[in-house]
């Protein structure tokens, strides 16, 4: 009886093991597709990184020539649409959070959700159809009066598919996203926090400044991160929009406008052939390796506050 | 505005009359709010009533925009004389926030209108019977695209609610230590992969035993598969994390073993938040149009065979359509709303069903 019991050991079943392991198969197939798409742009593209105009007939002079107004384009557009969209989705999840009735704002909180259900391509048509048009005077107008800003100069456009309605087409399909995570963060203000805050006799907004907003900003940095990775890659919704050529301009109301990487993708692969192809797939790595290295910052920031888990 | 004191009801303390109501002093009164706010639109009003004398054309929406962005300053100033500079700012960022919410009505109702305006016009019995071959101008219609969308969909969620559904138990029921946390953080990057990227993806991959131009029905598959495993991931993660330990560890205690408790456990009791994120994630990936249009290309004819040949889609359907317009412009920007309106007609069924699976058919805890 002196002899301490030996370590119980659990017995090894043939299903436990099968199970696990096709557990930890799938898992890993995550890692095996992220690498094959990084692998395979890559491969598809390095031909097309040294190409001239002699080998491709979509290039001027050489690939970064091509490149370079493009990125400009992705980065400008998906600027000018945060620059829109985290404000009013700051004003939108505080409303639902802290202003609208209590039982109301689960309902409002879906119907903004909607939004997210509405696919690009009718967002395009919408944004053609619907918004263009209902523009060109407002932009009539700003260029008329503020043309002297340089933001508003130039002619302005007569169909109203400018950069600036791209961008604002962009900024309504981001802004359900970037709602939700504020949203969440916000509800989980300590309470406590904030009714000491309106004890001291703050007025709403007060208490919003020195309690909500302090505890929120990592969820409203990645909030912003992450709309910012859905803007750079968002694709029909621009294509069909903007009347695109391949300039480098900071004007938002002409005819003449950058466009971005995925719309340029969308517009020329189904007439691309030979390395024309390959061109067009070394811009998607570009746009790959971009979003990869937002989206994985905005994760980073998630993951520095462990208990915030809504951001998907 | 005054601020109006109620008199002494007693009369016995005539000096303290100022401060009778001492809670409501210095306050608008109720419902001051909306009568500023029905008088700015007024004004408002008014305004483009006179613009309209001479356009002959009044402008409502410019009416009520203008009304709208008249009442913030109108309501700040009304309470800054009223109430002092804190509350004033209160109010106007009150005002402020739920116009950043009715901002955001804006698009979701006007989409809502034009699709169902544009759209009911081709909404009939041949647009869900007809494909598009042979049909110049008129006519025609979209089941080739809804049986191309419902194959490629359906081959994708085969392909990903198995990895995704594994991958969600190795990450909730196994993974410990470096290897899980790096999954979870790569699929919470992968879930904001650029969808053409995928498509792109999809391509070069088929593209390598295909040769190149290859437009296939299952590299569409491919490419929405890819967008749809993280979605599928962290929705079923979050469901079996929910579920109670308790229910683990009394099914491990009876000697049963380990995945027969996964199995017949876990899974049961978070079938139907599963249901839910694979439904949504569906929904996700069904108006997905760039990936398609890169993959799977578009044709005017009946596809079956994910194997060969291009394959039309519904969210392609309608791009198409719109872009390459024929005579009459009109009959092709018809076929576009109309197929747009399938297409959103489908995403909040699936959006609907899902709610109420989660609703319906959740576990319930306690007695």
């Amino acid at each position: 009886m002196s002899t301490a019991p030996a370590p119980i050991k659990a017995k090894l079943r043939l299903g436990d093991l099968v199970f696990s392991r096709s557990a930890l198969f799938a898992g890993s197939m995550i890692l095996v597709t992220l690498a094959a798409v990084a692998i395979f742009l890559i491969v598809q593209s390095i031909p097309a990184l040294f190409a001239t105009n002699e080998d491709a007939s979509i290039l001027t002079t050489n690939f970064w020539d091509y490149v370079g107004p493009l990125v400009f384009g992705t980065i400008w557009a998906a600027a000018l649409a945060l620059l829109m969209a985290v404000p009013v989705s700051i004003g939108i999840a505080l409303f639902i959070s802290h202003y609208a009735p209590r039982r109301l704002a689960s309902v409002l909180g879906y119907i903004v959700d909607l939004l997210a259900a509405v696919p690009s391509v009718v967002f395009g048509l919408w944004g053609i159809g619907v918004l263009a048009p209902a523009v060109v005077p407002v932009y009539a107008w700003l260029n008329e009066y503020l043309g002297w800003i340089p933001l508003f100069s130039g002619d302005a456009s007569a169909t109203g598919r400018t950069i600036l309605t791209a961008a604002v087409v962009l900024a309504v399909m981001v802004l359900p996203i970037m709602t939700a995570i504020c949203r969440e963060v916000f509800l989980q203000t300590p309470v406590l926090h904030e009714e000491a805050a309106l004890a001291l006799g703050a007025t709403r907004w007060e208490m919003i400044r020195i309690a909500v907003l302090p505890f929120g900003r990592p969820g409203i940095i990645s909030a912003s991160v992450l709309g910012l990775g859905r803007a750079l890659g968002e694709t029909m919704a621009v294509a069909m929009v903007l009347s695109a050529s391949h300039v480098i301009s900071f004007e938002l109301l002409t005819s003449v406008n950058p466009t971005t990487i995925a719309a340029n993708i969308a517009l020329s692969f189904p007439e691309a052939y030979a390395l024309n192809v390959n061109v067009l797939i070394a811009t998607g790595l570009i746009l790959f390796i971009v979003t990869f290295a937002v989206n994985a910052i905005a994760r980073w920031i998630v993951d520095r506050r462990k208990e915030f888990s809504g951001a998907n | 505005m005054t601020v109006t004191s109620t008199p002494p009801e007693t009369g016995r303390r005539p000096a303290a009359a100022p401060i009778a109501n001492s809670l409501t002093a210095g306050r608008l009164p109720k419902g001051a709010s909306w009568t500023i706010l029905g008088s700015v639109l007024v004004v408002s009003a008014v305004l483009f009533g006179a613009i309209a004398l001479t356009t002959g054309e009044f402008n409502w929406v410019g009416a009520i925009v203008v009304g709208a962005v008249l009442y913030v300053p109108a309501i700040w100033l009304f309470s800054s004389i009223v109430e002092g500079r804190r509350r004033a700012k209160d109010r106007l960022v009150t005002a402020l926030v739920t116009g950043a919410f009715l901002l955001a009505m804006i698009p979701l109702i006007s989409v809502t209108i034009t699709v169902l305006s544009l759209g009911l016009a081709r909404f009939d019995a041949d647009f869900f019977t007809m494909s598009m071959r042979n049909v110049t101008g008129e006519g025609g219609g979209a089941l080739h695209a809804i049986i191309g969308t419902l194959l490629m969909t359906g081959t994708a969620a085969i392909i990903s609610i198995p990895i995704g559904l594994m991958t969600s138990i190795y990450l909730v029921e196994y993974g410990r230590g470096k290897i899980a946390r790096g999954i979870r953080f790569l699929v919470d990057v992968m879930t904001g992969i650029p969808s053409i990227v995928a498509g792109l993806f999809a391509y070069a991959l088929f593209a390598i035993f295909f040769g190149p131009g290859v437009r296939l029905g299952i590299a569409g598959a491919v490419a929405l598969a890819v967008l749809m495993i993280p979605v599928v991931v962290r929705s079923s993660e979050e469901m079996l994390r929910l579920v109670p330990n308790e229910l683990r560890e009394a099914s491990l205690a009876l000697g049963v073993p380990k995945w027969l408790t996964i199995v017949k456990v876990v899974l049961p009791t978070s079938i139907a938040g599963i249901t839910t994120g694979i439904m949504l994630a569906i929904a996700r990936v069904i108006g997905e149009t760039a990936p398609l249009l890169i993959a799977a290309g578009f044709t005017q004819s009946m596809n079956y065979n994910m194997f060969e040949g291009r394959m039309q889609s519904l969210p392609v359907f309608v791009y198409t359509q719109y872009a390459n317009q024929g005579n009459p412009a009109e009959a092709y920007l018809d076929r576009a709303w109309a197929g747009a309106l399938t297409l959103i007609l489908i995403v909040m069924a699936l959006n609907l069903i899902a709610r109420l699976v989660a609703r319906y058919f959740a576990p319930k805890f306690g007695r």
